[in-house]
């Protein structure tokens, strides 16, 4: 009965780990650029095809399996600064328009990116083989939990305290804070907006990318990941409050784990309590449980 | 005047395409005018209320699954089953509107995605109800009570039930044209251009975005009954929130700053989908980057190249 318990609560916290990730990027882009990134799910997706190829090459090359989460991790990072070519390339037309605007802009995106995936990896899932249980497994009160999702789940929170540390101590984050309080009067107190958004975007689709690396050895790589995640992660920022980075990390937390529950319980009901929930916090609370702190 | 000489082809044009056209456009034509109901509707709440759904896309599955049930039921008339959409889709949208309606922007485009998915995962879960992942099929529907099962597929189809989506979509286009010329649709305007400036004129705002809505969800209803027949399928993809986006998109391509701008804009998006597909199975990646230039360099759309720049 523990067992179980454990076992249900830890792949539901894994979930999280990777599901605070992806939206941690959408609301640090939300909390500045006050756009809503409905590719956020893509550059996730991305990310996990290009952790497969950067780790099948790792391994064909002779790297010592062991290492696998070192390239998995430098490929996801890396790979975030397609969000450099998309800012430049695309967003920045659109900061002055509409949000409809900038919302469908996203879109586009995300109609480009799923297709582009299958153009370069085609329609059969990918996946590694037999890397997930590589570092073995621990016993966690009779339960038996794969120890790479540990290691998944401890550096989403360090990056998780990364961000915090970065957003509150750092001159960068303070001009990120000041930039989404008033985009204005930061610009005028000299603030270069073009870099910042720039920079900002970056880091926010690296950590969608990095998301969809690292949860690549637990699942394989398909080409509607994307699409998936992205309302999963929609409504972890709806329940933690847009723009908020605690409430990202509540707002997995509640997906994740209820997430599993209800699959082990009663699957019919997976995604549609979530939606309830959802729908109830819009209701409820429009800001989410943490709407309204700075980003 | 212009623009009447323009719709009077365009109809007379539309009434004799199945004696020019091939059969394989003419079914083309059909989910074209089945979107073109639905457009009509979801342009009431985006180009004349200022409202983005992004999740419209429930009252098209609504609408198609109502066809798939009430066939299988035994009731086949398709005249009842418009209707039955239409009750239901009202229904629907009455309800989701109450909830949604007291929010713009970003937060009721979000909230709207919410309901959709909920529905979607519905259609997904409880297969023994729906079907699930596969879908209903949806049987030959009866057309104004006369039964065509003996006619072949595709002659029943082209020819029939050709002229009947167009008849609906004639109907829907007259009427949503009488709603949009009235007081009621000047106040929607009005709500779109000023809502504080409205409700001081005493427009009730909430109450007029929750008519717009209903009204809205019933035409998608509408459409969304007329998709399932010539493909005698429908599935849960119907109400997936990237057919949401596909809707709005249809509606920006085409111009929602004109009244039938999103009609056009469905006409072009089904026209094109299919030619991009007849070379490349990659059409999202080609219409991906048309909506990425439309939204940047064309925010009027195809319209937007020869009309007034906002409904009036």
């Amino acid at each position: 009965m523990t067992a179980n318990v454990v076992n249900i609560l830890m792949s539901g916290i894994f979930h999280a780990a990777i599901l605070f990730l992806v939206s941690a990027g959408l609301q640090l882009v939300f909390g500045v650029q006050k756009i809503f990134n409905l590719a956020c799910g893509s550059f996730y997706a991305l990310g996990a095809y290009v952790g497969v190829s950067a780790v099948a090459a790792f391994t064909t090359a002779g790297g010592p399996p062991f290492l696998f989460i070192v390239p998995l991790a430098l490929a996801g990072i890396l790979v975030g600064s397609v969000g450099l070519v998309v800012e430049r390339g695309l967003l920045r037309f659109v900061y002055d328009r509409d949000e409809t605007f900038q919302l469908l802009l996203t879109f586009a995106l995300v109609l480009m990116m799923e297709d582009a995936i299958r153009l370069t990896w085609g329609t059969a899932p990918q996946s590694t083989s037999g890397l997930y249980l590589l570092y073995g497994q621990a016993r966690v009160l009779g339960a038996v939990i794969p120890v790479y999702n540990l290691i998944v789940i401890a550096a989403s929170v360090l990056i998780a305290a990364g961000l915090g540390f970065m957003l509150t101590r750092t001159a960068f984050g303070r001009i990120i804070r000041a930039a989404a309080d008033n985009r204005e009067m930061a610009e005028a107190l000299g603030v270069d907006m073009r870099g910042v958004y720039a920079r900002v975007f970056t880091l926010g689709t690296a950590l969608g990318t990095l998301g969809g690396a690292l949860v690549i050895p637990a699942t394989a790589a398909m080409s509607e990941m994307g699409i998936e995640l992205i309302v999963e992660a929609f409504a972890v920022v709806v329940i933690g409050g847009l723009g908020s980075m605690r409430g990202a990390l509540v707002g997995a937390l509640v997906v994740g784990v209820l997430r599993s529950v209800a699959i082990s319980v009663y699957p019919e009901i997976e995604m549609l309590l979530i939606y309830l929930i959802v729908i109830a916090v819009l209701l409820l609370r429009p800001r989410g449980l943490f709407g309204g702190a700075a980003a | 005047m212009k623009g009447r000489v323009v719709l009077a082809l365009a109809v007379a044009a539309l009434l004799v395409l199945p004696l020019l056209l091939s059969p394989y456009r003419l079914l083309l034509m059909l989910p074209f005018m089945a979107y073109g109901v639905i457009l009509l509707g979801l342009n009431l709440l985006f180009g004349y209320t200022g409202l983005v759904s992004f999740g419209h896309a429930l009252f098209v599955g609504i609408g198609a699954y109502t066809g798939a049930f009430l066939t299988h039921a035994g009731i086949r008339s398709l005249e009842v089953i418009v209707l039955a959409a239409a009750v239901l889709g009202a229904v629907a949208a009455a309800l989701v509107g109450l909830l949604c309606v007291r929010y713009v922007k970003i937060y009721f485009g979000m909230l709207t995605l919410a309901f959709g998915m909920v529905f979607y995962t519905f259609l997904l879960k409880f297969y023994r109800l729906t079907g699930g992942d596969e879908g209903m099929q949806v049987l030959r529907p009866l057309l104004l009570g006369l039964n065509l099962d003996a006619m072949p597929k595709t002659t029943y189809l082209v020819g029939p039930y050709y002229y009947y989506c167009l008849g609906v979509l004639v109907v829907a286009a007259a009427v949503m044209w009488r709603i949009v010329h009235s007081p009621f649709g000047l106040c929607l305007r009005t709500i779109r251009d000023n809502p504080v400036k409205a409700e001081a004129l005493g427009v009730s705002v909430t109450r007029y975005r929750w008519y717009a809505f209903v009204i809205s969800g019933v035409f998608a209803a509408v459409g969304g009954a007329l998709l399932g027949p010539p493909t005698g399928n429908v599935d849960p993809t119907l109400a997936y929130w990237t057919h949401s986006g596909s809707l709005v998109f249809m509606a920006l391509l085409g111009g929602f700053a004109s009244f039938f701008g999103p009609v056009l804009g469905a006409f072009v998006f089904i026209f094109l989908q299919d030619a991009v597909m007849s070379v490349v199975p990659y059409w999202r990646l080609v219409f991906g980057a048309i909506l990425a230039i439309i939204v940047i360099f064309a925010p009027g759309g195809l319209m937007g190249f020869f009309a007034r720049p906002r409904p009036s």
